[in-house]
């Protein structure tokens, strides 16, 4: 399935495409065989390409267009609830070979009501700038898990549960390469400059003709649809939805991802989400010592490159990274 | 004023430096999917690793939440289990081989349970799970243990949903719906109320489960529930809910929450002059309830797996090893049901012979009468320890036996 | 009626401690720009300190009493003082000239690192321990209204330290050189100002600030643990902004009209389980015509 995807690749970014592709294909290739794997070790590389999809999402609003989104954890519950409830409810109903298919409905249904959500978001953005839209962001993820904490038809505070086990490493990483592969061509297009030009300066953008209203709100949109998808890959990975779950603490560590690979650079973003998915997971024999290590990493991290974790280069002003 | 958050020198800056931007940039794209292959070729190469344990050791997995927002029951019943653990050792082990006990922390936070199972499971290779108190996070690891076949007990779930997952899944905890009933019947019975108020915590499944089962019990006998509010679990402010109930005037309130809550609720309900008796489940029962309520706490009721003065010779010695091994520090429920759990488990392996999932599952779904700190547990076909529950008051700073509930 | 009376004494109490965090929240972004995640933490070592101060003082001066709790509020104050100027000189100094997205981050980091540290149990231990008594406590009954000292001593030390503040950062050298700060570094640095010294100056202040609330709050529900202030500290920060982040009579404001919202919508049955999100909605839709928040100056970006 992934190597339908059609890839174009431009002059500048064909490197780029290759390696990427080459990606796709190991990540098939290896899930042939994920049975003989160790289901701890699949389990957290299933993680870490949820994260991927997150952290790339939110670098589109964040990185790229330059608004300060803290509300991503709740564009990843809506689509992650609205994903299950699906399953929860077609399964029964759908033979065992559409299960993939159904599957993938619902993390489109996932991605879709997720991308609603963002456009009533993205609305409020036009009007606000810096910590007022960060503040806005971040109240608009914690009345969805509000809300949800009182639903009863998804469990309400006791959590959705039986939601089948679909979620594979073939799928999170198709979809992880999906993901980076249309934000990453659609900021590269001649429409996507706009969203760098936004970033860049607003006015002199909308000088230009650059309508910013439309950039932003797309970003949001975007953004919240990929982050929905990637609540559904995590709804029937886990198996299990609680409301704590999707916290501003979430929201904050998508955030953390992003910084740290550097804002609007799509490969340090990447890599920095593999290595915070990997790195709770490898200190857990400091036992007591893990958080605290962790956090002493971040601060280091952010002491010795500031600039991003893996921005060899300089970005180019204009130019957005892949 | 354009941008607060980047600082335009930065900016500046980067202009300056960015004459090779494309060259550079596809170089660091190879060298960060190169880097970024190495690691995931990482995860799955260590994937080799066998279980551990094995030879003259049965390692048992636990997990808890050692730190974060509900740390503080997590460390109880930690402590309770690893109690067990080293009792059961000194006393020569179980099936010959000493026990090994692998406590992985899970934040309190959704998500990790499942890898942290996973790890326990996959990578360290124990016999059985012990854990969790919060069912949101017992639900979560569930179907993992079930998957694997791999016996889970949890101590204190008191969810009914989290043994529907399979027929690995165990408690050994009374579940909602009686512990509910019992408060409502012994609102109506000895309370002698009609009219109640129902204070439930919103983000706790414990609470929500607690409240409902409460109601219908409440309703069914003829009361009536005048009022009904939610808190947060971790709010410290319940003025608010507490004037609406007071001016509901119910004769009692049910408050069915975890101790660090409710003795907060208690002051602020003595503040503003709520003088009708408190009732609440087993999450009252610590002895930072009274240390935090102070006079606030007094004369208030609850229900519980135990009573430490109930005068059983086996709650006696639980009591006094807990005190010695943590320096005076009195158990709680949460405690008791995590060395039950530990112990519960230990049983099973005597009487199944084996280590094997299957085996201790079948152990474990057999048991008629397993003596515990808690009281006497019958396993019923649901996987559900039926006990009995006892219910306390708060006199004099300490907790008073009132009465024992059957089930 | 008397149950709107209560409610509005209830929503001022809770509202005064939101605006007496928020102040410290507004006060260090006023200065430097930038949320310092760590304000909710400085909050909890504050009430931390106390506790472990408390004992000592009783054996000079007997608590609760007012001079005894005056005296382990202004020691801990001290202490925060000199926490907060420290993580300002180890943590936030070395980044000064970077974005402020990278500052932002490290107080995530230095957040995390006080939460985790204090919750190991070599430190504080992640259990709940019961706040001593510091002050006096006593109920007034007022026709049928109960309002609890502890309440007032919040109205009124908020009130208070806002007037300081106000006298701080408008009538004294140091306040000057803070508002100059604020609205210039790089000419402040060339009219004299020593930046790192006033710098220095606000977080040890803000910090202090953090201690007195954390103890107030503290006081309120004698129960702390080392998550005490995550909580509190996002309610300020919403507070801080919706009065204008930076403003500190805004920040008060804030503070009390979150403190109201609340507490109406937890005392309406039904409502009260969605308490946390009525708070937020109602802040989204005054950003939404105040942009800049209630206090706040809008900024016309200019070419």
């Amino acid at each position: 399935m992934p190597s339908t995807i059609n890839l174009q690749p431009s002059t500048a970014l064909a490197g780029a495409k290759r390696w990427l592709l080459a990606g796709i294909v190991l990540a098939v290739v290896v899930s042939l065989f994920s049975a003989q794997f160790n289901r701890y070790y699949l389990g957290i590389a299933i993680d870490c390409g949820i994260s991927i999809i997150l952290a790339v999402s939110l670098n589109l609003i964040n990185g790229h267009t330059g608004q300060f989104s803290l509300g991503h954890a709740g564009f990843m519950a809506v689509g992650g609830y609205s994903a299950a409830k699906l399953t929860l409810v077609c399964s029964p109903m759908v033979p065992d070979s559409l299960k993939p298919l159904l599957f993938l409905v619902a993390l489109v249904l996932g991605g879709c009501v997720a991308a609603v959500i963002g456009l009533g978001v993205g609305v409020p953005s036009l009007r606000l700038k810096g910590d007022y839209l960060a503040i806005v962001t971040l109240g608009f993820g914690e009345i969805i898990r509000v809300v949800v904490q009182n639903m009863e038809s998804v469990g309400a505070a006791s959590g959705l549960k039986g939601i089948p086990k679909y979620t594979t490493l073939g799928w999170t990483f198709a979809l992880a390469a999906v993901t980076i592969y249309v934000i990453a061509s659609l900021v590269n297009s001649t429409y996507g400059r706009g969203f760098i030009a936004v970033n860049d300066d607003e006015v002199a953008a909308s000088s230009m003709g650059i309508n910013p209203v439309r950039y932003k709100v797309t970003a949001f949109v975007i953004g919240a649809f990929f982050a929905g998808v990637a609540g559904g890959l995590y709804a029937h990975h886990k198996q299990f939805l609680s409301p704590t779950g999707f916290d501003f603490l979430k929201s904050i560590d998508i955030v953390v991802m992003v910084i740290l690979g550097g804002m609007g650079r799509t490969v340090g973003v990447i890599i920095a989400a593999i290595l915070l998915t990997l790195l709770p997971e490898v200190l857990r024999q400091f036992a007591d010592y893990r958080m605290i290590i962790y956090a002493l990493l971040i601060i280091g991290l952010m002491m010795l490159r500031p600039q991003g974790l893996f921005t060899m280069g300089q970005k180019k002003k204009g130019a957005a990274a892949v | 004023m354009k941008n607060n958050l980047l600082s335009s020198q930065a900016d500046v800056q980067r202009v300056a430096e960015s004459k090779d931007g494309i060259c550079a940039l596809d170089q660091a794209i190879k060298r960060g999917l190169l880097l970024s292959l190495v690691i995931g070729g990482g995860i799955l190469g260590l994937s080799g690793c066998g279980p551990g344990g094995g030879g003259d050791t049965i390692l048992v997995g636990e997990f808890a939440s050692l730190t974060g927002k509900e740390a503080t029951f997590g460390i109880s019943s930690h402590e309770g289990t690893l109690l067990a653990i080293e009792e059961l050792n000194a006393a020569g082990g179980v099936l010959g081989k000493k026990l090994e006990l692998k406590t992985e922390d899970d934040q309190s936070k959704a998500g990790e349970p499942a890898n942290v199972v996973n790890k326990l499971i996959s990578k360290d290779g124990v016999v059985a799970i012990l854990g969790e108190v919060a069912s949101s996070r017992s639900l979560e690891a569930a179907p993992i243990c079930q998957q694997n076949g791999i016996p889970m007990i949890s101590p204190a779930s008191t969810n009914p949903k989290v043994t529907e997952t399979g027929d690995f899944i165990f408690r050994v905890c009374f579940i909602d719906p009686f512990q509910g009933t019992v408060m409502a019947n012994f609102a109506t019975n000895t309370l002698k109320a009609k009219k109640v108020a129902v204070f439930t915590d919103v983000k706790s499944d414990y609470s929500k489960g607690l409240a409902k089962f409460f109601k219908e019990g409440f309703t069914k006998t003829g009361g009536q529930i005048v009022s009904e509010l939610d808190f947060n679990g971790g709010d410290k402010d319940f003025k608010a809910q507490l004037t609406a109930i007071k001016s509901a005037a119910p004769d009692a309130v049910f408050v069915p929450g975890y101790y660090t809550d409710v003795a907060l609720i208690c002051i602020q309900a003595k503040q503003l002059g709520l003088d009708v008796p408190l009732i609440g489940g087993d999450g009252w029962e610590s002895d930072t309830l009274v240390k935090i309520g102070g006079g606030a706490v007094e004369g208030h009721y609850f229900s519980t797996h135990y009573s430490s003065d109930a005068g059983s010779p086996k709650v006696t010695a639980f009591v006094a090893a807990y005190k010695k091994r943590y320096n005076g520090k009195l158990p709680d429920a949460m405690a008791a049901l995590g060395y039950d759990s530990a112990m519960f488990l230990a049983d099973a392996i005597k009487r199944a012979g084996s280590t094997e999932g299957a085996k201790m599952r079948d152990a474990l779904a057999a048991t008629k009468e397993f003596d515990a700190v808690t009281g006497k547990i019958a396993i019923n076909g649901q996987r559900d320890a039926v006990k009995s529950a006892v219910i306390l008051q708060v006199k004099g700073g300490a907790f008073k036996f009132v009465e024992t509930v059957a089930p | 009626m008397e149950w709107f009376s209560q409610q509005l004494i209830n929503g001022l109490a809770l509202g005064s401690i939101y605006a007496l965090i928020a102040l410290g929240y507004s006060m260090v972004y006023g200065v430097l720009r930038f949320i310092n995640f760590a304000h909710s933490d400085v909050l909890m070592l504050g009430a931390y300190a106390a506790f472990f101060i408390a004992p000592a003082i009783e054996k000079i001066i007997p608590l609760p009493s007012l001079t005894g709790a005056l005296l382990v509020t202004l020691l801990s104050a001290l202490i925060c003082a000199g926490i907060g100027i420290l993580i300002e000189f180890l943590a936030y100094r070395p980044l000064r000239s970077r974005p402020k997205l990278t500052v932002l981050i490290t107080a995530i980091g230095v957040s995390l690192f006080i939460e985790f540290t204090c919750q190991h149990k070599a430190v504080f231990g992640a259990d709940t321990k019961p706040f001593p008594q510091l002050l006096p406590a006593t109920d007034f009954h007022l026709a049928g209204l109960v309002v609890s000292s502890n309440d007032l001593v919040v109205v009124l030390v908020t009130a208070l330290l806002l007037a300081g503040l106000w006298f701080i950062v408008h009538k004294t050298k140091n306040g000057m050189a803070m508002r100059a700060v604020s609205f210039n570094q790089q000419a402040a640095a060339l009219m004299g100002v020593n930046i790192n010294r006033i710098i220095a100056f606000t977080f040890g202040l803000g910090s202090a600030l953090a201690a007195v609330a954390g103890i107030l709050y503290a006081l309120k529900a004698p129960g702390i643990e080392p998550l005490m202030g995550v909580q509190p500290g996002i309610r300020a920060f919403i507070a801080a902004v919706l009065g204008g982040i930076g403003n500190l009579p805004g920040a008060t404001l804030g503070g009390l009209l979150l403190g109201l919202l609340e507490t109406f919508a937890g005392g309406i049955s039904g409502l009260s389980s969605y308490r946390d999100g009525i708070a937020f909605a109602i802040l989204i839709l005054i950003l939404l015509f105040k942009p800049a928040g209630l206090l706040g100056k809008a900024t016309v970006e200019k070419v």
